[in-house]
């Protein structure tokens, strides 16, 4: 496979909608495994999968999916892949049970294993009970989990999953990233979540490629972009006004650092100097420090050090 | 794997070679009509005068008094001629929400994120309307043909007349070929049947009555060529080798029809696309 273990490989690869760049000179690499393709809204994620499924056309650069290249085999990719599209998607007038065998045989499924294998998807994606009724009708969460199993028919190597769990409620949010976990972790299905939100990528996913406006922001393992540089602190200050001016202070000073809810500053200090350099620089200021502890750094620091928000 | 887990499994059968996905998109849209009662119902009266040209063919064929009611190959012409109003029907019954509720429920993406190509996917649903169609003009009138073998009990009508069935086969995949191109074409424009549906017979309508209108005042039917149901017409008695009906040349009728095919396919690829791009 292409890059030892990868399953998708970008090689400089720019996509426009007209005057609109939304995809510029990306490289990046997809190992095996759960892939989250992290990002905020406009970042290009949605397009990126579009991309490789061959919907849109790259402008400059190279895709290769499992190892084929996107421009000369899109079919042959496609009928390795599943997609689960963002938006609600569906063939009308179908009960769900003919709708995922029908994308079965679209797949190229032999009409009784596709019958087959939907009803057997269905079972597992948790709409057993709901197979034979019309898909129109279905809430959004289930609406959400008969996009996952019309992916999941066809028994493919490479899923393509863009916001599976947008519009779901807590609960059912859960169940499915339970059931994207066990695909990618007990299944041996390789596949690329594409998310903006940072809890769900952490719990599915091994490895993490941000993408910010358009550019790989940051990509590798999420435990190894975890891992400190430096020490992450907790930090509290007297008050809120105190709070703002120690803020654009240690910013000043060239630290990553971002509010929480909480009114906790979160401060990356770079070195081995830690919270000394913190207590030097509130004493300079005058700034009274009420708590300060280091913090193990969370895939939304890495986040947001690599799309650098605050 | 253990007793307990029945969840997800990986497959291990074979697949079928690609290339036939349209096969399936058409299957599944026919048996899904078949399942229509009120279409059930249309199918069945545009069978009508089926029944009873059978019923003249049959007492031409045994009653000599009834000569006057011997077939020609203007009966045939004729029949298909009256089969227009059952095309029209079911063109924009079936048609009209072909590709436009897939546009609807975003199925476009799904269509073709599996391995099958654009051309493929309108290959299948315009198969379910020229089967159809094909089923309510060529059939007909190809079992009218082997009706009257059978109930003169010779081929005499058939060798004086071994043209019509070509005819009636050109003719017919002609007409459907016209009609399923430019209701696909209207499909792809619209994520609503209905709105496809009317604007599909304003097309016809507004074509014809501007036929109306220039022939009372130019005083010919000279411009016939406008209107693209008087295209096919022509066509169709030129085919049949019977008297043409309008002054227009019947190669510029046939062109007019094919021009409105290849727009109709130019549209078609535009507009088929598994994702909108708005420059």
């Amino acid at each position: 496979m292409t890059d030892g273990a990868a399953t998708v490989t970008l090689e400089g690869v720019t996509i426009a909608y007209g005057a609109q760049t939304a995809l510029r000179d990306v490289t990046a690499s997809f190992a095996r495994g759960a892939v989250g393709l992290l990002g905020p809204n406009g970042a290009g994620k949605s397009t990126m999968i579009k991309a490789l499924l061959g919907f849109l056309v790259p402008a400059a650069g190279r895709m290769r999916v499992l190892d084929l290249d996107v421009v000369s085999s899109p079919l042959e990719i496609r009928a390795r892949v599943g997609y689960m599209p963002e938006s609600d998607a569906h063939i009308p007038g179908m009960n769900a049970v003919s709708f995922v065998a029908y994308c079965g045989e679209l797949a190229g499924l032999p009409r009784v294993d596709a019958m087959q294998r939907a009803h057997e998807v269905l079972f597992y994606v948790g709409l057993g009970e709901a197979r034979y009724r019309n898909v129109e009708t279905y809430s959004t969460g289930m609406k959400q989990r008969i996009k996952l199993a019309q992916a999941l028919v066809h028994d493919p190597d490479l899923l393509f999953l863009d916001e599976p769990t947008n519009g779901m409620d807590p609960k059912g949010r859960e169940e499915m990233l339970e059931l994207i976990r066990d695909l990618a972790h007990n299944k041996g299905v390789n596949l690329i979540l594409s998310s903006h939100v940072l809890p769900d990528v952490e719990f599915t996913c091994d490895e993490v490629i941000v993408l910010d406006k358009g550019k790989v922001a940051a990509q590798g393992p999420i435990q190894t972009l975890k891992q400190p540089r430096g020490q992450l602190y907790e930090l509290r200050v007297k008050s809120a006004g105190e709070a703002r001016q120690f803020f654009e202070h240690l910013q000043a000073a060239g630290l990553d650092c971002h509010t929480t809810d909480e009114d906790v500053v979160r401060v990356f200090v770079p070195g081995a100097e830690g919270a000394r350099d913190i207590f030097r620089m509130a004493a300079a200021e005058r700034v009274q420090v009420r708590h300060l502890r280091p913090s193990v750094p969370s895939l939304e620091d890495v986040f947001a050090h690599a799309v650098g928000e605050e | 794997m253990p007793i307990h887990d029945q969840g997800y499994r990986r497959y291990g059968g074979g697949k079928l070679p690609r290339g036939r996905a349209w096969t399936v998109i058409a299957g599944a849209g026919l048996r899904g009509l078949m399942r229509k009662r009120a279409f059930l119902a249309l199918l069945l009266v545009s069978w009508f005068q089926f029944v009873v040209r059978a019923v003249q063919l049959y007492v031409a064929a045994n009653f000599p008094q009834a000569a006057v009611l011997a077939p020609t190959a203007d009966t045939f012409r004729d029949f298909l001629d009256r089969q227009d109003v059952f095309v029209f029907i079911v063109s924009v019954y079936v048609g009209a929400g072909l590709i436009a509720n897939d546009r609807r429920a975003n199925a476009l993406q799904i269509y073709l994120s599996k391995p099958l190509t654009r051309v493929e996917y309108v290959c299948g649903k315009m198969a379910i309307l020229a089967a159809l169609l094909l089923l309510i003009t060529w059939v007909p009138a190809i079992a009218l043909l082997v009706l009257q073998v059978l109930f003169a009990g010779n081929f005499s009508f058939l060798q004086a007349n071994a043209y019509l069935f070509p005819a009636i086969t050109v003719f017919s995949i002609l007409e459907v070929a016209m009609v399923s191109s430019a209701v696909l074409a209207l499909s792809s424009l619209s994520s609503s049947g209905r709105f496809v549906g009317i604007l599909y017979a304003a097309l016809i309508f507004f074509t014809d009555a501007l036929f109306g209108v220039l022939t009372v005042v130019t005083g010919t039917t000279g411009p016939s060529w406008i209107a693209f149901s008087k295209d096919l017409a022509q066509v169709g008695d030129a085919i049949f080798r019977v008297r043409l009906r309008y002054a227009t040349p019947w190669a510029l009728s046939l062109a007019m029809v094919l021009l409105l095919v290849a727009i109709s396919w130019i549209v078609l690829e535009r507009r088929v696309r598994p994702v909108e791009v708005v420059a």
